[in-house]
């Protein structure tokens, strides 16, 4: 067996640096989380930097189950630099909380190294391993603050319904197994492309129940119903990093497994592409109309996480270089700016439960200008609106989707963000509008202000950017 | 030269709002002098290019093009027609003249107001110098953002329900004109010229979209620009708006917000679907005239004198409106004088309501009666704008009025006279609310207690009202000296809908 050494090094440094060095490390030391904490930071900067080194050399390994460079490294690069921030951010979360535990940082890394084999997978099973790699990190993280109920709760919810996605991914799983006769994606792709399944009926219940899995831990409808529960009771900091890396994640996997089931040539793009379309069109509704009811800002920050999953479909619609390179920069714009909003959440808030109302925020540009500032920028480019970060992203979705036909679910996204607007303008016009009735703290950001000013850079300047950062796909793809 | 200034023009309100950042927040004299020398400055920057501006020419000017997005061919292109040229004087002369009348009554998070104002005025400037629709529409939302916060922060009582209506029904209509310009690129690339957002290019390609399609591109590129004109009967944002926003707020946005409308009207819908503008031209027109009529109607019954004005805004636009979906050259050229004229007395009409506000905190018509006995020189200016308002033959707005009606007369596409005739009726509707207002307000006996000792005006305020009343007389008596700018900009675009309609030998 021939293995790509060079090619792989950004996943062979994450594994050892995780599971060799970083348990005898732990397993060493007490009581230093300064040292994990620097330790993997650097392990995350060091698996970046080799990312970029290996993006150039494309190609599979591991009997093929691995694809190497491009399109992976893009998303390796997004990952590490994601975890990194959630880091900074989590670290003074923690501390204050009482809860800076060590292995907070490894299951970070671990689920990080899971989203990276999640780029990575050229094989079924590879997809299968990564995906539950990061969903069983995410577990652990969810539950981290394990004296607080809320966060055990949401753990508890999240593992049950994460199972039952398993089930579907793994069925899914074995009917194209049995409909193709191979695990592997280019096996798969030249039987789809070739419409020579001898069991189409079973080939496309696969592809379905592939695509309910993903739309779970996408959150998209009808499998988004855990999302608002899970982000809502998880640590805020966890919340940040789940809803962000964690759907980059997915929409990774999305992207290369349905540019091998939804193939031009194949009959069956048409239905799986109207059938995702749909969902698309109502995870976008859904979600944006229940935001608009929120009163708790986690909450109305995780329905907003769920339209967004419907508005990143619109590219696995519109399948094709236009299609996925749309998601690549709106899910990165989309990550920034999102991790955002949660960090200032997480800096505002105490215990898991206070100041989480969006009443809380009554009066926030007085109290701390700088936060408030960087929230409505966050609000701004969440809403889509220029010259922030997600406008030029939704921008490059919708000629994605009018392209291929879709206009129809253009028009929807388009409506759906006017109601966006509006709960994100009803926090603006808390933080702006209206003025405090009771005292507040000064909070301090410590850490956390790395995050939000890397954040709301990139949210601010990714547009300017647009060209450089599509040549980017395009070269690397 | 005219480069150099198009681009300070664009660039000094940008780059002042980001001194004013770190100038420190309590020096408000040092943010208020920066915000003032500014905006001066960007008005001086805005007089070099009518020199350099060569009206002979229908073509636009001062070009610059530098890509941006390549693979989506959204470039920096901007550049001025003589249409442009007129909004962008417009707004750059109005700009000054918020800053002075916010100088006083605003008191509250100084710095973070004029970095928005500047931002503004960066956002309204791009709007009328893109060539790109894509760079359009990033400007057109811009000034979504800082409007908003100027609403919301330092308006009146219901601010907060006036800026989220606001924000939201432009917010509505723009995104569908986003979906039509993505539209508009992909029928490019159909065509075989790749996609693009280059208006110049675009321009070429609009008329030969197919009948159906076309209809719906000018609706969505239409239902944005309706909005912000705004056309009966999409008007509901601006009363609440232009009331609660405070004075400065309201100059502007009567003054230069609402043109955006309409020159949207003419650079877009005109030039780009030529055949659909002549398909709606009559639907359009009805609901100009409606505007007209009923503005003006809802106008008479108000007993504030800011919603008295918002209401006339809308009576006013319908002129405007008119004149443009006339399609013939004294509509349209109408249309935009009186953009232009629009600007200036319904600015100066709102200027003297805050002139009032500043005094008695009121604008109940009915708290005042005889000012013009304790404020004798503001009633002169007060009169001048009412007047140019009205129309009154020989100031501004009488020249504009005469010719969109005289469009709507004559025009081949709406085909009747009825549309001018129950218009001008507007006229006299006008003469009634504004007289009666200017009645009730200045004349009869000053009864009122608190009326007595208001002082007139003040020094800063003739700064404000005295150049706004010499453009009334100067426009009046001698439009043509802006009249000639924009006059080969708007033959092109009148010949080229009339070319589709009436093909090549309709004269």
């Amino acid at each position: 067996m021939h293995i790509d050494l060079f090619g792989s090094l950004p996943l062979i440094v994450i594994w050892l640096a995780l599971g060799a060095v970083g348990i005898a490390i732990q397993a060493f030391v007490r009581n230093n989380t300064r040292l994990i904490f620097g330790y993997y930071a650097g392990t995350l900067v060091l698996t970046a930097a080799l990312a970029l080194l290996t993006s150039a050399h494309k190609g599979v390994t591991f009997e093929g189950m691995i694809s190497l460079g491009g399109f992976a490294s893009y998303f390796d690069v997004l990952f590490c630099f994601i975890g990194l921030l959630s880091m900074f951010a989590a670290r003074p979360y923690l501390q204050r909380e009482n809860a800076e535990l060590d292995e907070y940082y490894t299951m970070l890394v671990s689920a990080i190294s899971g989203m990276m084999l999640m780029a990575h997978a050229n094989n079924l099973l590879v997809l299968f391993i990564g995906i539950e790699l990061m969903s069983i990190s995410f577990y652990i993280m969810a539950g981290f603050l394990r004296t607080n109920i809320r966060s055990v709760e949401a753990a508890l919810k999240y593992f049950l319904l994460g199972a039952f996605a398993t089930g579907f991914l793994v069925y899914g799983m074995a009917l194209i197994y049995g409909a193709t006769g191979s695990l592997q994606y280019e096996m798969i792709l030249s039987v789809v492309g070739a419409n020579a399944s001898p069991f189409p009926t079973l080939l496309a219940i696969g592809a379905v129940f592939l695509a309910v899995a993903l739309s779970f831990k996408i959150a998209a409808f009808p499998f988004h119903q855990w999302a608002p529960d899970v982000y809502e009771g998880s640590p805020t900091v966890v919340t940040a990093f789940m809803s962000t890396a964690g759907k980059a994640a997915a929409f990774s996997a999305f992207i290369a497994l349905f540019a091998v089931l939804m193939p031009t040539s194949s009959l069956m793009t048409p239905k799986l592409q109207l059938m995702l379309a749909a969902v698309s069109a109502i995870t976008m509704l859904v979600g944006n109309i229940t935001a608009v009811a929120q009163s708790n800002v986690k909450r109305m920050l995780a329905y907003s996480s769920v339209a967004h999953a419907g508005y990143l479909l619109m590219g696995i619609v519109a399948h094709g270089t236009a299609g996925y390179s749309a998601i690549a920069f709106y899910v990165t714009s989309y990550t920034f700016m999102q991790l955002g909003a949660f960090v200032v959440v997480g800096i505002l808030e105490r215990g898991n439960e206070q100041y989480l109302q969006i009443s809380d925020y009554a009066g926030l540009a007085k109290r701390e200008p700088v936060l408030a500032f960087v929230m409505a920028v966050f609000m701004f480019s969440l809403a889509g609106i220029p010259p922030f970060a997600g406008f030029f992203g939704k921008y490059l979705l919708f000629v994605a989707a009018i392209e291929a036909g879709y206009t129809w679910l253009t028009i929807v996204a388009v409506v759906s963000s006017v109601v966006s607007a509006y709960f994100y303008l009803g926090l603006i016009v808390k933080m702006y509008f209206t003025d405090s009735e009771t005292e507040h703290a000064r909070v301090s950001p410590g850490l956390a202000g790395v995050t939000l000013a890397v954040t709301t850079v990139v949210s601010i300047i990714m547009g300017l950017f647009t060209s450089q950062i599509l040549s980017i796909f395009s070269s690397w793809w | 030269m005219g480069v150099v200034a198009l681009l300070a023009t664009l660039f000094v309100p940008l780059v002042g709002s980001v001194v004013l950042l770190f100038i420190d927040r309590e020096q408000v004299k040092a943010i208020k002098v920066t915000a003032l020398v500014v905006t001066v400055g960007t008005f001086l920057a805005s007089l070099f290019l009518y020199p350099a501006f060569d009206a002979s020419l229908s073509s636009m000017q001062f070009v610059i093009d530098m890509p941006w997005i390549a693979s989506l061919d959204a470039g920096f292109r901007i550049g001025l027609d003589g249409t442009s040229l007129l909004m962008v004087l417009l707004s750059t002369l109005i700009m000054p003249i918020a800053i002075l009348t916010s100088l006083g009554p605003i008191k509250k998070s100084v710095k973070e107001y004029y970095v928005l104002m500047l931002l503004l005025q960066f956002g309204m400037i791009g709007v009328f110098m893109a060539l790109d629709t894509f760079l359009f529409y990033v400007f057109w939302e811009l000034i979504l953002i800082p409007m908003y916060f100027i609403i919301g922060i330092w308006g009146g009582k219901d601010r907060i329900y006036a800026a989220i209506k606001f924000f939201l029904y432009t917010l509505a209509g723009s995104l569908l004109m986003l979906v039509a310009i993505i539209w508009l690129g992909l029928a490019a690339k159909a065509a075989g010229i790749g996609f693009t957002a280059d208006l110049m290019k675009l321009r070429m390609i609009g008329p030969t979209i197919p009948m159906d399609v076309q209809k719906w591109l000018f609706l969505a590129f239409g239902l944005s620009f309706f909005i912000k004109v705004p056309l009966f009967p999409l008007h509901t944002w601006l009363p609440d708006a232009h009331v609660q926003a405070p004075t400065a707020g309201s100059v502007i946005l009567a003054a230069v917000l609402l043109k955006l409308g309409t020159y949207g009207l003419i650079r877009f819908n005109l030039e780009l679907f030529p055949q659909a503008s002549a398909e709606f031209a009559g639907v359009i027109s009805v609901l100009a005239v409606v505007g007209i009529i009923y503005g003006a109607l809802v106008a008479m019954v108000q007993t504030d004198i800011k919603k008295l004005v918002a209401y006339s805004s809308v009576s006013h636009l319908g002129f405007v409106v008119l004149g443009i979906f006339s399609l013939t050259v004294e509509g349209v050229q109408g249309a935009v004088i009186q953009m232009v004229n629009h600007g200036i007395s319904t600015g100066m009409l709102f200027l003297c309501v805050g002139v009032l506000y500043e005094r008695r905190h009121t604008r109940e018509i009915s708290e005042y009666g005889g000012i013009t006995s304790v404020m004798p020189r503001f009633a002169v200016l007060f009169a001048i704008a009412m007047f140019s308002s009205v129309g009154l033959p020989g100031l501004n707005g009488f020249v504009g009025e005469f010719l969109t009606l005289l469009g709507a007369f004559r025009s081949p596409f709406l085909g009747s006279w009825t549309y001018a005739v129950i218009a001008a009726t507007g006229v006299i509707f006008a003469a009634v609310y504004l007289l009666w207002m200017y009645q009730r307000v200045m004349f009869g006996t000053n009864d009122n207690s608190e009326n007595k000792h208001l002082h007139d005006l003040t020094k800063n305020e003739y700064w404000q009202l005295v150049p706004l009343a010499v453009l009334i007389i100067w426009i009046g008596v001698a439009p043509r000296t802006l009249m000639t700018l924009s006059e080969q900009s708007v033959r092109a675009v009148v010949s080229k809908v009339e070319l589709y309609k009436f093909g090549p030998h309709a004269h």
